[in-house]
């Protein structure tokens, strides 16, 4: 996404309500810095993120996108995440074999006490995205007039 | 009539292309489509485009209008560009005569400025076609084959291409080639249009007649019980309007960016379960009405409301692509055309 | 050709039709030309005898029509099962599509089924006749006069790779039972993933964007059966009937062959169908490939009941970084 003509990667995080969101917000509690450009949209569950969602927020400007989910085997809903697990690695790999930069996609498991390693996955993960340049690949050029 | 050696068919192409982007048919993997010159680009043998030669006039999508937002203001741009000049080559005379039913529709009041706008910028180049499929149809609407008509028609030999301009606009394209190409008399084109004739003779769809067909029968075939069986596979999708050349039906959308929103039109399909679906329900609920309302177009409104011309033009695409196989020729067969 | 016969099944229709066992049958029509077949239903033992084909061109998959004809009437639909369609049948049967109590299915052996295009692409357009006579294909044309071809070298993409000559559903088989076939249906695949990922990308490109979005893909598909596409959903926000973007394209084709997967028994439709000629089976078999590569070996279809690799999951299983780098990585 360009930035008064500057390019800054567009991070769209899905965050599940029950974990990774709540460790984003500790990473705040504790003043933890991670990039602005990081939007972070909250999720009942990660394996409420349907494989559209994450098009759609390629298709309107997104660079990278990050799903953060509970660890395997502490989903709220018991087995949630592991669905997401399946889901993405398939379409993480389908994207992949369209020849979409794999490093524009990933999936996190950021537990609620770990404030420090979203902040660090968020900061890694900008840097990576940023590296690539912007999203050419899965744009839609009637956005970005 | 002017004639040119097809060794010098590059060098007439490069001409033309030099005051108009020129377009033409190009083998690709998966069957030919029409391509934008460029040096090297080769003129394919095929009989036919994948696609129809309407997109240059009809293009699948294209913008209307933009609203752009700005706080409370909207702004609403005109997007329609200015049509550079451009030449289309090799359109077969199935597709030439399509132009026409599209004109009737496109043309008459109120203007579609859009569409009037490529016409106006169009100069079209037909070709003879020496070796009809057997899907091939058009004298079934009086479509001679042979005699491709539009701007400037054309009749390619083995070593030669013979120039014949029909309108004004192509007379002055050809007069713009005439350093590459000389007079000949018409005998070569003659042999060629009577051995064209005795191919269609034998073409296995020569028999369709559209007779029983025409204005004033919808009453006569529109509750024809072979509706039913005749639509009972179909699939319900868009390719035979979309690989269709007379096909004219379109929606138009609007698609919300980042800062407004971009009105666009774009072909639609009478096959679609949401092709008349208004604010009060739709009108044709079952696929039955939906593949009916296609082939009374053709047969039936078409050349009600156009002094008897028929809105199929015979290209045999549909027949080519349809995924079960289930066609005009098919419908016109088993209502009872043929001779 | 074929080693059954179109007179073998009337016969066999027509017993099952005077027994009272089935009140219709599924069939193949015949057409205009000797290959363009369209899938009929016949009533009497009149019109089989006069319409029904069976012949190297009866590609058609007849499995997704039974969710809709076994809607329509009482009594018995019969239908003729090819081995890849018996795949279909049980998936539909696992998703509850239709009532297997109002199927009379009939396995019939294939050798394989011919594809137009590569007929015409050796002897070229004008075909008058097409008769099929051992391992060739006797081509008669307007312009050249016969021609022969081999039949092998016709046959359909998703023949050639040919994954199962075994029927996995059945009410009575005709003819010998077939082997599951060591096939080949990975490599093309193999090939892209050994690509850089710009090549990937320019392949896909060129693809992808001949697409005419008439959904004929989507249509055939027998795993794609929901009652209203999310595409052509006006209460959908991505509804759409045209392709404006090149996005559009590639959100359509990874989401119809996402939607499958897991649930795709690779019968081939959507290729065969696809007007453009797009190679879109290639899109699913990616996904089988990976299904196959991260949970082990599963064929949809291949029984009625088990449960798709999409909904179901292992503690242990693939992250999916790792995934990622597995999915090109056993040919990088």
């Amino acid at each position: 996404m360009q930035v008064n003509g500057e390019y800054k990667p567009l991070i769209v995080a899905f965050c599940c309500n029950w974990c990774s969101y709540a460790g984003a917000d500790l990473a705040g509690n504790n003043r933890l810095a991670y990039p602005e450009n990081v939007k972070i949209i909250k999720v009942p569950c990660s394996c409420r993120v349907n494989p559209m969602f994450i098009l759609r927020a390629f298709q309107r400007g997104a660079d990278g996108v990050i799903i953060c989910g509970c660890h395997p085997g502490d989903c709220h809903y018991t087995s949630g995440n592991y669905y997401t697990r399946r889901r993405m690695s398939l379409l993480f790999s389908m994207l992949n074999f369209l020849g979409i930069e794999k490093e524009r996609t990933r999936v996190e498991w950021v537990s609620a006490a770990e404030g420090a390693k979203f902040a660090a996955t968020m900061n890694e993960f900008t840097e990576a995205v940023a590296a690539l340049g912007e999203n050419k690949r899965l744009e839609d050029l009637r956005c970005k007039r | 009539m002017r004639k040119c050696s097809l060794d010098n068919l590059q060098k007439v192409f490069a001409l033309i292309a030099e005051n108009a982007s020129l377009y033409l048919p190009v083998d690709k993997v998966g069957g030919a489509v029409f391509e934008k010159w460029q040096e090297g680009t080769s003129y394919s043998n095929a009989l036919n485009t994948v696609r129809s030669a309407k997109d240059f006039f009809f293009p699948q999508t294209e913008n209307m209008m933009e609203f752009k937002t700005k706080g409370k203001e909207i702004e609403v741009v005109d997007t329609r560009d200015e049509h550079e000049d451009f030449v289309v080559f090799g359109v077969r005379a199935c597709d030439v005569k399509s132009f026409e039913i599209l004109d009737r529709v496109f043309l008459c009041e109120p203007v579609d400025s859009f569409y009037a706008n490529r016409r106006a910028h169009g100069v079209i180049i037909s070709m003879a076609c020496t070796r009809p499929s057997e899907t091939c149809f058009c004298q079934t609407f009086g479509i001679d084959a042979a005699n491709p008509g539009a701007d400037i028609s054309c009749w390619k030999t083995d070593s030669e291409i013979f120039f014949e301009a029909n309108t004004e606009k192509g007379e002055k394209l050809l007069s713009s080639i005439a350093a590459l190409t000389e007079d000949t008399d018409e005998a070569a084109v003659e042999a060629q249009k009577a051995k064209i004739a005795e191919i269609m003779k034998k073409l296995p769809l020569a028999g369709i007649t559209p007779d029983k067909f025409g204005g004033g029968k919808t009453s006569e075939f529109f509750n024809a019980p072979q509706w039913k069986e005749l639509s009972q596979s179909c699939l319900g999708c868009g390719t035979c309007t979309f690989v269709c050349p007379t096909c004219q039906c379109y929606d138009i959308r609007d698609f919300k960016t980042n800062d407004g929103v971009i009105r666009f039109r774009c072909w639609d399909s009478c096959m679609y379960s949401d092709f008349t679906k208004m604010a009060h329900g739709n009108i044709r609920n079952s696929q039955l009405e939906r593949f009916r309302q296609r082939f009374m177009h053709k047969l039936v409104y078409y050349p009600e409301n156009n002094e008897g011309i028929f809105g199929c033009v015979g290209c045999g695409r549909c027949l080519a692509k349809c995924p079960i196989s289930m066609n005009i020729v098919k419908v016109m067969k088993s209502l009872g055309g043929e001779a | 050709m074929q080693k059954i016969t179109a007179d073998m099944l009337i016969e066999k229709a027509v017993s099952l039709l005077e027994a009272g066992t089935i009140s219709r049958v599924l069939g193949w029509k015949k057409g205009e030309f000797d290959y363009d077949v369209t899938p009929y239903v016949f009533a009497d033992a009149e019109s089989l005898k006069k319409d029904f084909v069976f012949d190297d061109f009866c590609g058609a998959n007849f499995s997704k029509y039974l969710v809709a004809e076994t809607r329509k009437a009482e009594g018995k639909v019969l239908v003729f099962l090819k081995p890849c369609d018996t795949y279909s049948f049980n998936q539909l049967l696992t998703e509850h599509r239709f009532d297997r109590e109002a199927v009379y299915a009939v396995g019939i052996p294939c050798e394989g089924m011919a594809d137009i295009n590569k007929i015409k692409e050796i002897t070229g357009d004008g075909i008058s006749s097409l008769t099929s006579k051992g391992d060739k294909i006797v081509v008669d044309t307007i312009y050249d006069g016969e021609k022969e071809v081999d039949f092998a070298s016709v046959l359909a993409e998703r023949c050639v790779s040919c994954k199962s000559k075994k029927h996995v559903a059945y009410d009575e088989l005709m003819g010998d039972e077939g082997d599951i076939t060591d096939s080949a249906r990975f490599d093309e695949v193999a090939q892209l993933e050994a690509m850089t990922e710009d090549e990937r990308f320019a392949f896909w490109q060129s693809q992808l964007s001949k697409c005419i979005r008439c959904n004929a893909c989507r249509d055939i598909c027998p795993a794609c059966t929901c009652e209203k596409c999310v595409f052509e959903n006006p209460e959908s926000p991505v509804e759409n009937k045209a392709i404006s973007d090149s996005f559009e394209e590639k959100m359509f084709h990874i989401i119809r062959a996402f939607h499958v997967a897991g649930r795709c028994t690779d019968c081939g439709e959507c290729s065969r169908v696809c007007p453009q000629n797009i190679p879109l089976h290639l899109l699913n078999r990616k996904f089988i490939k990976d299904i196959n590569s991260f949970y082990g070996e599963y064929q949809a279809g291949a029984e009625v009941g088990s449960r798709a690799p999409l909904v179901d999951y292992t503690t242990e299983d693939i992250e999916p970084g790792e995934a990622v780098m597995k999915g090109e990585g056993e040919n990088a």
